[in-house]
C-alpha cells in the first residue's frame, strides 16, 4: 500500500516533469508527424488498396521506435545524477525499486498518450474500409510493449550515466542490435555469411522485430508478451544494480 | 539518536573516512567541521543512506541504516551539499512531492507545506518555478524540505553556503531553535557559526575525527586561551617583551603589531585557568607604562582549526586531496 502511493507519487511528478518543459510537445508532435509521414509517404498506405495497418503504419515503429524512446527515457537517471537530486531521492523512504519503477512508468505513460495520439490513422482506415479493428488493437498492444522495452533499455543506460548524449547513443546501439538480429535483410546476411541458420535463428527469437510481427497479423501469443516484460523486467534489474553500484563506489 | 560506530569508507584509490566514531543525542547540535575533502560529505553521505559504509555501523533511532533502511529514513531529514532540487518544479510542487514521499497527504500535507513554507520564509515564492529562483531562495527551499516531516534527526550539509548575511543569522537561529528537540549534525566552514550554533564540534581532518568538543572546550586549545592582550602606548618592543616575559605566570610574549607609537603585546600563560592572575600580574608589571587596554582572551576556534589540519596537510602537500 505504501509502496504503491510512493510509486504514485514519483510516477505523477515524472510524468508532470514531462510536461513543465517543451520536451514532451516536441517529442509528440514528432512522433506524430514521422509516423504520419512514414505511413502515407513512405509506407504507401494508398498504394495497398487494403483497409489494414499492418505493412503501412505498424511496420515503421521497430525504427520509429529506436531513436524516439531512447529520447524520451534518456534524462531519467542522468539527469538526477547531473543535477545531484538522486541524493535526496534515494535518502527519502523509499525504495530503489519503488524509484526506478515510478519512473519507468511515468515515461512509458507518457509514450502511451504519445501512441493513442495517433488515433486518426484508424479513425482514417475505419472511414475507407472495414479493417479487423481487433488486429489493429493487438497490435498497438504490441506497439506498447516494444516501446516498453526499449524503454527500459534506456532507463538502464541512463543510470549509467550522468550525460544525456551518452546514455542517448548507448540505448539506440543497444535497441539497434535487438532491431537488426530480427531484420530479414540483416540475418540473411548473416545466413549467407556463416551458413549457420541455427544461430542466426536463435538471435532472431531475441530481435523485437520477430515477436513485434506476431502482434501485428493480429497473434497474442503469450510468449511475445512474456519476451517484452522479461526484457524490461531484466534492464529495470540492471538499472537498479547500476544505481547501488554507484553509490558503493 | 545517531550512533556512529567505527564507519569507513574507502574508494577505489583512498579512504575518505577512516574509523570514525560519534553519537549524537536529543537536544544536541553536532557541529561537523574540516577542510575540503576531510570526509564531511562522505560521512553524512552514510549516515543518510545514500552510499553504504565500507564498514562500520550507523544507527538513527535504533535502526540501523543499512539493515532497516527505511525505518532510520523516515526519521531523518537531509539537506545535501549544494541544495539539490527538481528545478522544473514549483517550490509548492516540490514540496509538496516530498511530503507525499514522506507519508503525508492531503489536509496534513498541505500544513505541512505551508508550516515550512512560513518557517524558510518562502512565502513570495511558492508559485515560482525552482530553476528561476535565486541560490539562497533554492537553499531555503531546499532546507524546507529536510524539515518536512518534522524529523527527530537532522542531518544539513552546509546549511548557510550561499546566503547572505541575514539569511545565515535566519537559518542559525532556525537550527539553535530546532535543536532544542531534535538531534541535529551540520557540517560547515565557518567557524563563527559553530560557536553560534552548536553544543559540540567535531573536527575531522582526512577521514579521521582530531578533536571532538564543546566549543568552549575546543577553543581552550588554542595557544591563544588564557593569552592576555596589552596595548600600551610610548615603550619600546623590546623593552616590552623582556619586561612581560619575566612575569609570574608568563611562558613568553611577543609583539602583535607597532604603530603610531602604541604597541600590541601579547602573554600567554603557563597554565590555562583563566582566573585573573595572569592580567593582574601584567598590569603589575606595567607599572608606570601608559596602558591603554588590557583584556584576556578566549582563544580562538579558527587557530585551533589551523592548528589541527594544517601541519599535517604542509607535511603532504600533494596528492591527499
Amino acid at each position: 500500500m505504501n509502496s504503491i502511493s510512493n510509486i504514485k507519487a514519483i510516477t505523477k511528478r515524472e510524468l508532470a516533469g514531462y510536461f513543465s518543459s517543451p520536451v514532451a510537445y516536441v517529442f509528440i508532435v514528432i512522433f506524430l508527424l514521422l509516423t504520419g509521414s512514414f505511413t502515407f509517404l513512405l509506407g504507401g498506405f494508398f498504394e495497398y488498396g487494403q483497409a489494414s495497418l499492418e505493412r503501412s503504419f505498424f511496420i515503421w515503429f521497430p525504427w520509429l521506435y529506436l531513436f524516439l524512446v531512447p529520447a524520451a527515457g534518456m534524462r531519467l537517471w542522468a539527469e538526477e545524477r547531473r543535477v545531484g537530486t538522486i541524493e535526496l531521492l534515494l535518502t527519502l523512504p523509499i525504495t530503489a525499486w519503488q524509484a526506478i519503477v515510478g519512473k519507468f512508468l511515468a515515461s512509458w505513460l507518457f509514450l502511451l498518450l504519445a501512441l493513442v495520439l495517433t488515433f486518426p490513422v484508424v479513425i482514417t482506415v475505419n472511414y475507407l474500409g472495414s479493417p479487423d479493428n481487433g488486429v489493429i488493437l493487438a497490435s498497438y498492444f504490441g506497439s506498447f510493449l516494444m516501446a516498453g522495452a526499449y524503454l527500459a533499455i534506456s532507463c538502464m543506460t541512463s543510470a549509467i550515466t550522468r550525460n544525456q548524449v551518452v546514455s542517448l547513443i548507448l540505448s539506440i546501439v543497444i535497441c539497434l542490435v535487438l532491431v537488426l538480429c530480427g531484420f530479414p535483410p540483416a540475418t540473411n546476411f548473416l545466413t549467407q555469411l556463416t551458413d549457420t541458420g541455427w544461430l542466426v535463428h536463435l538471435l532472431a527469437t531475441f530481435s523485437v522485430i520477430t515477436h513485434f510481427e506476431y502482434f501485428t497479423k493480429g497473434v497474442v501469443d503469450s510468449r511475445d508478451v512474456v519476451f517484452f516484460l522479461c526484457v524490461i523486467g531484466f534492464s529495470l534489474f540492471t538499472t537498479g544494480v547500476i544505481l547501488r553500484s554507484h553509490r558503493a563506489g | 539518536m545517531i550512533k556512529v560506530d567505527n564507519l569507513s569508507k574507502s574508494f577505489a584509490t583512498k579512504v575518505a573516512v577512516n574509523r570514525v566514531s560519534f553519537t549524537v543525542e536529543r537536544g544536541e547540535v553536532l557541529g561537523f567541521l574540516g577542510p575540503n575533502g576531510a570526509g564531511k560529505s562522505t560521512t553524512m553521505r552514510m549516515i543518510t543512506g545514500f552510499i553504504p559504509p565500507t564498514e562500520g555501523t550507523v544507527t538513527v533511532g535504533g535502526h540501523d541504516i543499512v539493515g532497516d533502511p527505511i525505518a532510520a529514513k523516515r526519521l531523518m531529514g537531509y539537506l545535501p551539499e549544494n541544495a539539490p532540487a527538481y528545478t522544473d518544479m514549483t517550490v509548492e510542487g516540490f514540496l509538496g512531492f516530498i511530503a507525499e514521499l514522506r507519508g503525508l497527504h492531503g489536509d496534513q500535507k498541505k500544513k505541512a507545506v505551508r508550516r515550512v513554507v512560513e518557517m524558510c520564509f518562502l512565502e513570495s515564492v511558492v508559485y515560482q518555478s525552482i530553476d528561476t529562483l535565486s541560490k539562497g531562495y533554492r537553499h531555503r527551499t531546499c532546507f524546507a524540505q529536510s524539515i518536512i516531516h518534522d524529523p527527530d534527526v537532522l542531518v544539513l550539509d552546509e546549511p548557510t553556503d550561499g546566503l547572505d548575511p541575514n539569511q545565515k543569522h535566519e537559518v542559525r537561529s532556525l537550527i539553535r531553535r530546532m535543536g532544542e528537540r531534535k538531534a541535529i549534525i551540520f557540517s560547515t566552514h565557518i567557524l563563527e557559526e559553530v560557536e553560534a550554533v552548536c553544543s559540540r564540534a567535531i573536527i575531522i581532518d582526512r577521514g579521521r575525527i582530531v578533536a571532538n568538543g564543546t566549543p568552549q572546550e575546543l577553543k581552550q586549545q588554542s595557544d591563544m586561551a588564557g593569552a592576555v592582550l596589552l596595548i600600551v602606548r610610548g615603550v619600546g618592543g623590546t623593552q616590552l617583551v623582556e619586561r612581560l616575559s619575566g612575569v609570574a605566570n608568563a611562558r613568553r610574549a611577543s609583539i602583535v603589531k607597532e604603530e603610531n607609537g602604541k604597541v600590541w603585546a601579547r602573554v600567554y600563560p603557563r597554565s590555562q585557568n583563566q582566573n585573573g592572575d595572569l592580567a593582574r600580574n601584567v598590569l603589575a608589571a606595567a607599572g608606570s607604562w601608559q596602558v591603554e587596554e588590557l583584556h584576556t582572551e578566549e582563544g580562538r576556534l579558527d587557530e585551533v582549526f589551523r592548528g589541527i589540519t594544517l601541519p599535517e596537510t604542509e607535511k603532504q602537500p600533494a596528492g591527499t586531496q
